[in-house]
């Protein structure tokens, strides 16, 4: 068996004119967190439910547990959970009852109350979906992507709308997914979202991927290089590609002068700052244009 | 669990959920007696007019729990991503449709199966004089309205605009195809719309099985109407089906 989730391979989605995704490529690993991070439009669902085999692909290659998903294979379907960006339930159902509903489908499915408390709706068994509020109505869609007991578990923007509190309540839940040995590709424009539960990131910018790494690499960019220091009482920033060259050149210099460097620092952007960046530039061409 | 245990319990899923919504219950069942009484007391309709009204009443029934309720179904539930959630299942589609039209057919079968016993107890109807007529107009008519409602759930945006594009085919279609009279004395266009729609001929088929005790042979034109609509209905509902 293969250590690869998915392998998404130059995959290209046009609709009509307009083409969202414009020759992506990622993996994920077995066992991973994975965050596609991307403002609105940049093609995150996009992607998504072409892995999903909701939507058909224009071009490249794009295997989920060892299946196409265009060929849309109930095997495949029995060991993925789906959470759509935005989808509804029969509103006079019991979550209860929606929730074993569900998993009947399912070859081995997991324990209906078990289900509804692993996503912290315990108590609310026997309360209509339609009277649930909507962060109770997302984590009953959490509970009927994991109902199958599945392998692999797409999020897309699990926790849009939600509020501080419910936002951290639903991470806990991921993070225990994660803990069960899931695969879940996740997707949002919540940067600290993608910081806080990705093993790896990858940011989309207008249907390509721009960067792509752990929260904590992700800055192996031109001119990821901050470096810094004090003088005369003023700080000092410059950004550079290679800090070797320019250490070098500072230090020498301050070493001629007799001075030393105070405060020298060589950090590297964050995650939140190249984002930041990414998504600026898209807004300034937004403006220019 | 095999395609058919789900369709079973999609089906009973349905009638559940069915019941638990008093007002599809309400014009579903009730609507339809509410007009067989109304006007077979109100307006004191003779025997000539209850022959005619009860396979009527029955042909509209048969209408409203397949055509009507199947296109509200469908809109909702496309509009409500409950169709996308499901397909996103390992559900089979054959076993959710299954379970659906199941329920619609269901409402349908008790629907004509009390108006039959009701005009023969209150109105003095005699039993249908063959059954096989009777089931095979209500099974051509259930296939050829349920798979139009659905194919027809495709043009209709939302679910807000359902009703305006329902009853803007449910009534003038009940008015034409001799629901509440005979069709005998409508001007000659509304008779060349009915002739060419799927109503009146399930209506022509079930008063020869409840009323006239013609045999089959004198439906053909009606039986092969219907069967044709049901062919096109099916077509349509395949090759435009929408998930989303
Ligand atoms: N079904 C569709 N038809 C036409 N355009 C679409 C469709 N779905 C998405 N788009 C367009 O494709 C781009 C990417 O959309 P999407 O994948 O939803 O991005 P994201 O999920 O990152 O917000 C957007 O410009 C969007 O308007
Ligand atoms: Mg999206």
């Amino acid at each position: 068996m293969t250590e690869l989730a998915i392998e998404v391979n130059d995959l290209r989605k046009s609709y009509g004119e307009l083409e969202a995704v414009r020759g992506v490529s990622f993996s994920v690993r077995r066992g991973e967190v994975f965050g596609l991070l991307g403002p609105n439009g940049a093609g995150k669902t996009t992607t998504v439910e072409i892995l999903e085999g909701y939507r058909e692909r224009t071009a490249g290659e794009v295997v989920v547990l060892g299946y196409d998903p265009a060929d849309r294979d109930r095997g495949l379907r029995e060991r993925v959970g789906i959470v759509l960006q935005s989808s509804g339930f029969y509103p006079r159902a019991t979550v209860r009852e929606a929730v074993e509903h569900f998993g009947a489908a399912y070859p081995r499915p997991r324990d209906p109350d078990e289900t509804i408390a692993l996503v912290g709706l315990e108590g609310k068994g026997d309360t209509r979906t339609g009277q649930l509020s909507g962060g109770q109505q997302r984590r009953l869609d959490l509970a009927l992507a994991l109902v199958g007991d599945p392998d692999l578990i797409f999020l897309d923007e699990p926790t849009t709308g939600f509020d501080p509190a419910a936002r951290r309540a639903a991470w806990d839940v991921i993070r225990s997914l994660r803990g069960l040995g899931k695969t879940i590709l996740l997707t949002t424009h919540y940067l600290d979202e993608a910081q806080a539960l990705s093993d790896r990131v990858a940011i989309v910018k207008e249907g390509l991927i721009v960067a792509e790494g752990p929260p904590s690499e992700l800055t192996n960019r031109p001119r990821s290089y901050r470096v810094s220091y004090q003088q005369n009482g003023t700080r000092v920033e410059m950004e550079t590609e290679d800090p070797t060259e320019l250490l070098h050149r500072l230090t020498g210099e301050a070493l001629q002068r007799g001075e030393r460097l105070e405060g020298l620092s060589v950090s590297r952007p964050t995650l939140e700052e190249v984002y930041l960046e990414l998504t600026a530039e898209q807004h300034e061409e937004a403006e220019a244009e | 669990m095999s395609t058919a245990v789900l369709t079973w319990r999609q089906f009973r899923f349905e009638r559940k959920m069915f019941w638990r919504n008093p007002s599809a219950a309400f014009f579903n069942f009730t609507l339809p007696f509410l007009f067989l009484i109304m006007i077979a007391s109100v307006f004191g309709a003779d025997r000539k007019e209850l022959d005619i009204l009860i396979p009527g009443i029955a042909g509209m029934s048969v209408l409203g729990t397949t055509f009507t309720a199947l296109t509200y179904t469908f809109v909702f539930n496309r509009e409500q991503g409950i169709l996308k959630r499901i397909r996103g299942t390992p559900m089979p589609p054959i076993a959710y449709f299954g379970g659906v039209i199941g329920s619609a057919v269901a409402n349908a079968i008790v629907q004509v199966a009390l108006i039959i016993v009701i005009g023969h107890v209150f109105y003095d109807v005699s039993w249908p004089h063959s059954y096989f007529e009777l089931v095979l107009f209500v099974v051509l008519g259930v296939i050829a309205f349920g798979s139009l409602g659905i194919a027809f759930a495709h043009v209709i945006p939302n679910f807000d605009a359902a009703a305006a594009y329902v009853n803007a085919v449910f009534l003038p279609v009940i008015f034409i195809s001799g629901v509440f009279y005979s069709t005998k004395s409508l001007p000659l266009v509304f008779k060349a719309i009915a002739v060419s729609l799927p109503l009146k001929h399930v209506i022509d088929g079930l008063h020869g099985a409840i009323v006239s005790g013609q045999g089959l042979g004198d439906n053909l034109t009606a039986l092969a109407v219907v069967a044709g609509w049901a062919v096109v209905g099916l077509f349509l509902t395949v090759r435009y089906f929408r998930w989303d």
